[in-house]
């Protein structure tokens, strides 16, 4: 038995007692029962525990002996990162819950081990849903299943059923018959108004989702064979009541292939008083026409402005300036249509679009667009054809979607539109998920001819330059003495005539080959743009990147350079001085310009981000090159070891998929953290501007050889 | 030296090839090729283009020679080299040359795969002097009326690398290609495998949902090829979700995830 006064005065001070006079007599004693290597595990949980908050290390430490006696190690590891991650997104009170409901978390983690889970497979069944035709429809998470026409609404988690594999079909089963709804025209009968004349519309609403329920299960029948065999097993998993006979009756009359929903309705309304709705099946979800209502007016607003909008663009890039056509003859009359049935998901229309009579190629934008329309409508009324310029209609309609994007601190949670990236906390052991919302902004150029001038004053070191990356371009060596080539190699014939001649056997390495180091690069810049960097390193970096700009572009490579600063994990901000494909011209050397110091130094936000987007580009080598002062830092605690840690597991997990990352720090000193810091990549120091792209001209020499 | 003439007669294409017209390519191509007009065809891999060039070189009786083009292809793959044997060089046409001097169809498929430098090559071959200059051995040969040059290119995957450049494009009749139509497909599908009309038509529908995957995880959906290869599968008694995943599912994407969704919705459909 160890010594409980000395396990209480270590639990004292990873609670920090001193200030906060918490009792650890009691979980000390609990502690003290336990095996040394057991010990040792618990205080290891509590310090990370209390790491992210004093008070729910304690809680920790006062339900963890019981949870270890209940539960196994992965499980107990599971409950108190599931209340680290809570406190991350919710706050104390919430985490506090999930320590104090130990027993809620099991039953509820029993029921995830049978169950499904949205959140693990909300790829999966996205992808799966878009696969299936029409309107790209989104999933979220809700309490019922439901759609307004652009989102399916799904529960977080569905465990009606014994193993993970058949709750995963019944997502998938859901997932059919709310798209089977927005794909064969359940919103498109005017429900709501057809129930406000009802004595009952309660009544036959319910009565109207049953029995298009059953419509639907036909048209999947004959679209989704197979889906319909697995809706099936599912139903028979579940014990699902047989319909009552006179559902019965009714199914078989709306499964015919030429049943609409209008028709649907229609029996609905004529239905005699004494006929009840059947018990819902456990895929069906609800039917709420007056949400669907709602987005399908403002859709129906947004998108016929859009698609006249696109006609125009259409009309300006096919027919446009080459065209014979005169200004005045006007817009109208260009475009036609021709609709036709094809197939056997033929209840819609198929439009095909036709400008001067001849049917024209749509680009997959409008063709999307096009359906989409085509789902709400049945067809693409006459006056859609009619282009639109500006002027014809109010903007304000078109930029509904994208919110305003400085406005960062609107939304529940302050991310809306902003792309969120994890962090590691070392204290932790464990990322914090979600941790940084980060979002790309714009840089105001400055169009001051600062590339002029720093090329004038270092006109030196630019023709220097030129020619150790011209020489890089002309990586071609003539590869003599091959066995095959584009060309004889005549010392090679010579000596081998020779030899053939004094009867020696002739050497079949008589060619030569050009051989082309053919580079398929791609580099992205990371600039620091904290403000730490005021001042001299500013200026260095923005003279290195015009050096460099100058030097690439003798390549041919291709490159981009982002700038990156932040205000706390939830004001991540990479600032575009020049994408991929974007030529490096006057504009960008404006933005190069116009790279001002701004906040703070968050690191690994940037690295992940950039990464992600260099793994998007199809290049055989990806390189990341970070130009920073070496001083991961920002004021909600991301200093220190933390920041340290961080910025150097987002280089590690750079490496791991497969980027070179490079750290180019510009500083006066050395800092004895730096190997540490830099440890996955490569690294090195420079205190002048001229060095900079000497030492990017070795990586890239490095790179290529 | 004598340059060497190699005979073409293996070239010829004999028996007839299935082809399914989609609309009015043959014509296009025929009076391209009345006119010496070079042809491009637009499209993605697998929707019929080298099929349809096998039919066209049938119809005109011409010999087809086709190469694949790749990042190691050089000017000189497509010209001709000096070999060397028992101390004496020869010089040996290339399949351009070859189709040049015979009069026959040369088809570069996926032209923007080579090296930027056979580009050269063939821009005389493609305007109205339709010459083949031979740096190499010092000449041009002019080319036959009978001959044809036919390039294709899958605008699928624009990249900055990997696009086709107006100086080329603009030589070229171009005729665009895709997946046939849905009751055509399933009629080639069935034909090409022998699999039952009924289940060639699901592996349609199935194709479709893959395609409506583009630029959603997939870079290409299922192509006409990839649905042959399932349907002989099938065909052969594979069970036809195992098909799909082998056949088409494999071949579209390594991501685990879009595996699952991709064999979630062959199992919808069989
Ligand atoms: N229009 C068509 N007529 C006949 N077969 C076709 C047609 N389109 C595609 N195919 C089938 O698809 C396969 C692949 O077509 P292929 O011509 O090789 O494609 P591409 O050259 O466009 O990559 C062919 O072998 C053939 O079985
Ligand atoms: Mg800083």
């Amino acid at each position: 038995m160890p010594d409980v006064s000395a396990l209480e005065a270590c639990l004292d001070e990873i609670l920090e007692v001193e200030f906060t006079f918490r009792n650890t007599a009691q979980p000390a004693r609990e502690i003290a029962c336990l095996s040394e290597i057991e010990r040792n595990y618990v205080i290891n949980w509590v310090r990370r525990v209390a790491s992210t908050n004093v008070e729910l290390g304690y809680q920790y430490a006062c339900h963890v002996v019981r949870a270890r006696a209940g539960m196994e190690r992965e499980q107990v590891e599971a409950w108190a990162l599931h209340a680290m991650d809570t406190y991350d997104r919710e706050g104390l009170r919430p985490a506090l819950q999930v320590i104090l409901q130990l027993d809620d978390f099991v039953r509820i983690s029993r029921e995830k081990a049978t169950g499904c889970q949205l959140q693990e497979n909300e790829r999966v069944l996205r992808v799966f849903l878009h696969g299936l035709s029409g309107r790209k429809l989104k999933i979220e998470a809700a309490e019922q299943a439901y759609t307004d026409t652009e989102t399916l609404f799904l529960p977080p988690l569905l465990a009606h059923l014994s193993t993970p594999e058949q709750n995963f079909l019944l997502y998938k089963v859901m997932i059919a018959g709310l798209w089977a709804q927005t794909r064969f025209g359940t919103f498109r009968v005017g429900l709501s108004e057809t129930l406000a004349a009802q004595n009952d519309p309660e009544r036959t609403l319910q009565l109207f989702h049953c029995l298009e329920t059953l419509r639907l299960e036909a048209v999947i029948a004959r679209e989704l064979p197979g889906l319909h065999r697995q809706l099936g097993v599912i139903r028979r998993a579940i014990g699902e009541a047989a319909l009552p006979s006179a559902w019965e009756r009714l199914k078989a009359k709306v499964s015919a292939a030429d049943c609409t929903a209008s028709d649907v309705l229609a029996i609905v309304c004529r239905m005699p008083r004494d006929v009840a709705p059947f018990a819902p099946f456990a895929y069906q979800g609800i039917l709420l026409p007056a949400t669907a209502d709602a987005c399908i007016a403002a859709r129906l607003e947004r998108e016929k402005i859009l698609f006249k909008v696109k006609l125009k663009m259409l009309e300006d890039e096919l027919g446009g300036p080459s065209g014979e056509r005169q200004e005045d003859t006007g817009r109208s009359g260009r475009f036609g249509k021709r609709e036709k049935r094809v197939g056997e998901m033929s209840e819609l229309m198929q439009v095909e679009l036709l400008l001067d009579d001849k049917p024209m190629p749509l680009p997959d934008d409008v063709s999307q667009l096009m359906s989409s329309i085509i789902l709400d409508l049945g067809e693409i009324p006459d006056e859609y054809l009619e282009p639109a310029g500006p002027g014809d209609y109010d903007p304000a309609i078109l930029q509904q979607k994208n919110a305003p994007d400085d406005d960062v601190w609107s939304g529940s949670y302050h991310e809306e539109g902003a792309l969120l990236y994890q962090e590691w906390d070392f204290r932790r052991q464990h990322y914090r998920k979600s941790w940084c919302a980060v979002r790309e902004k714009r840089i105001e150029p400055i169009y001051d001819d600062f590339a002029g001038q720093t090329l004038e004053k270092y006109s030196g070191l630019v023709k220097h330059l030129r020619k150790t990356f011209e020489a890089m371009r002309d990586e071609n060596r003539m590869l003599k003495r091959q066995t095959q080539g584009d060309d004889v190699d005549l010392d090679a014939l010579v000596e081998a005539l020779a030899d053939a001649k004094d009867g020696r056997e002739m050497s079949d390495r008589l060619f030569s080959r050009q051989h082309r180091a053919e580079r398929n690069i791609a580099v992205v810049f990371m600039v620091d743009m904290s403000g730490s960097t005021k001042g001299w390193i500013n200026l260095a970096e923005k003279e290195s990147l015009v050096l460099l700009c100058e030097a690439l572009e003798t390549l041919g490579d291709r490159y981009a350079i982002y700038g990156f600063s932040s205000i706390s994990r939830k004001r991540c901000e990479l600032y575009h001085v020049k994408h991929f494909d974007e030529p490096y011209d006057s504009e960008a050397r404006a933005r190069i310009s116009g790279i001002l110091p701004q906040d703070y130094t968050r690191m690994g936000f940037a690295i992940r981000h950039l990464s992600a987007l260099l793994q998007e580009v199809d290049a055989r080598t990806r390189v990341l090159i970070t130009l920073s002062d070496g001083k991961p830092d920002d004021y909600d605690g991301y200093r220190g070891e933390y920041g340290i840690e961080d910025t150097r597991r987002a280089l590690l997990e750079a490496r791991r998929r497969g980027i070179h990352p490079y750290c180019i720090t510009i500083d006066e000193e050395a800092r004895d953290y730096l190997p540490h810091l830099y440890g996955p990549a490569a690294y090195t120091l420079i205190d002048e501007v001229w060095a900079l792209p000497l030492k990017v001209s070795d990586i890239y020499r490095r790179l290529t050889s | 030296m004598q340059p060497k003439i190699v005979k073409l007669d293996e070239y010829l294409v004999v028996d007839e090839p299935f082809y399914q017209a989609g609309g009015d390519e043959v014509e296009i191509f025929e009076s391209s090729y009345r006119n010496g007009l070079p042809v491009l065809l637009k499209g993605p891999t697998g929707c019929g283009k080298t099929r349809f060039m096998e039919y066209m070189a049938w119809r005109l009786q011409r010999p087809l020679i086709t190469v694949s083009c790749h990042d190691d292809l050089t000017a000189s793959d497509l010209v001709g080299r000096y070999l060397i044997k028992g101390g004496e060089t020869t010089w040996v046409d290339g399949p351009l040359t070859q189709a040049v001097r015979s009069g026959g169809i040369c088809y570069l498929d996926e032209i923007v795969e080579a090296r930027k430098d056979t580009m050269v090559v063939i821009h005389p071959l493609a305007d109205d002097r339709r010459v083949l200059p031979m740096e190499k051995l010092g000449m041009l040969i002019e080319a036959p009326p009978e001959f044809c040059l036919a390039i294709s290119y899958n605008p699928g995957y624009q990249s900055v690398l990997k696009d086709l450049k107006q100086s080329t494009r603009q030589r070229f009749v171009a005729l665009e290609f895709d997946y046939p139509k849905p009751d055509l497909e399933a009629a080639i599908v069935a034909r090409e495998s022998g699999l039952d009309r009924e289940r060639a038509e699901l592996l349609v529908r199935f194709a479709a949902m893959t395609r409506n995957l583009k630029g959603s995880g997939l870079e290409e959906g299922a192509s006409t090829r990839l649905l042959v290869h399932a349907a002989k599968l099938i065909a052969a008694g594979v069970a036809p979700v195992s098909a799909c995943r082998s056949a088409i599912a494999q071949a579209l994407t390594d991501d685990h995830e879009m595996l699952a969704a991709v064999n979630e919705l062959s199992s919808a459909i069989f």
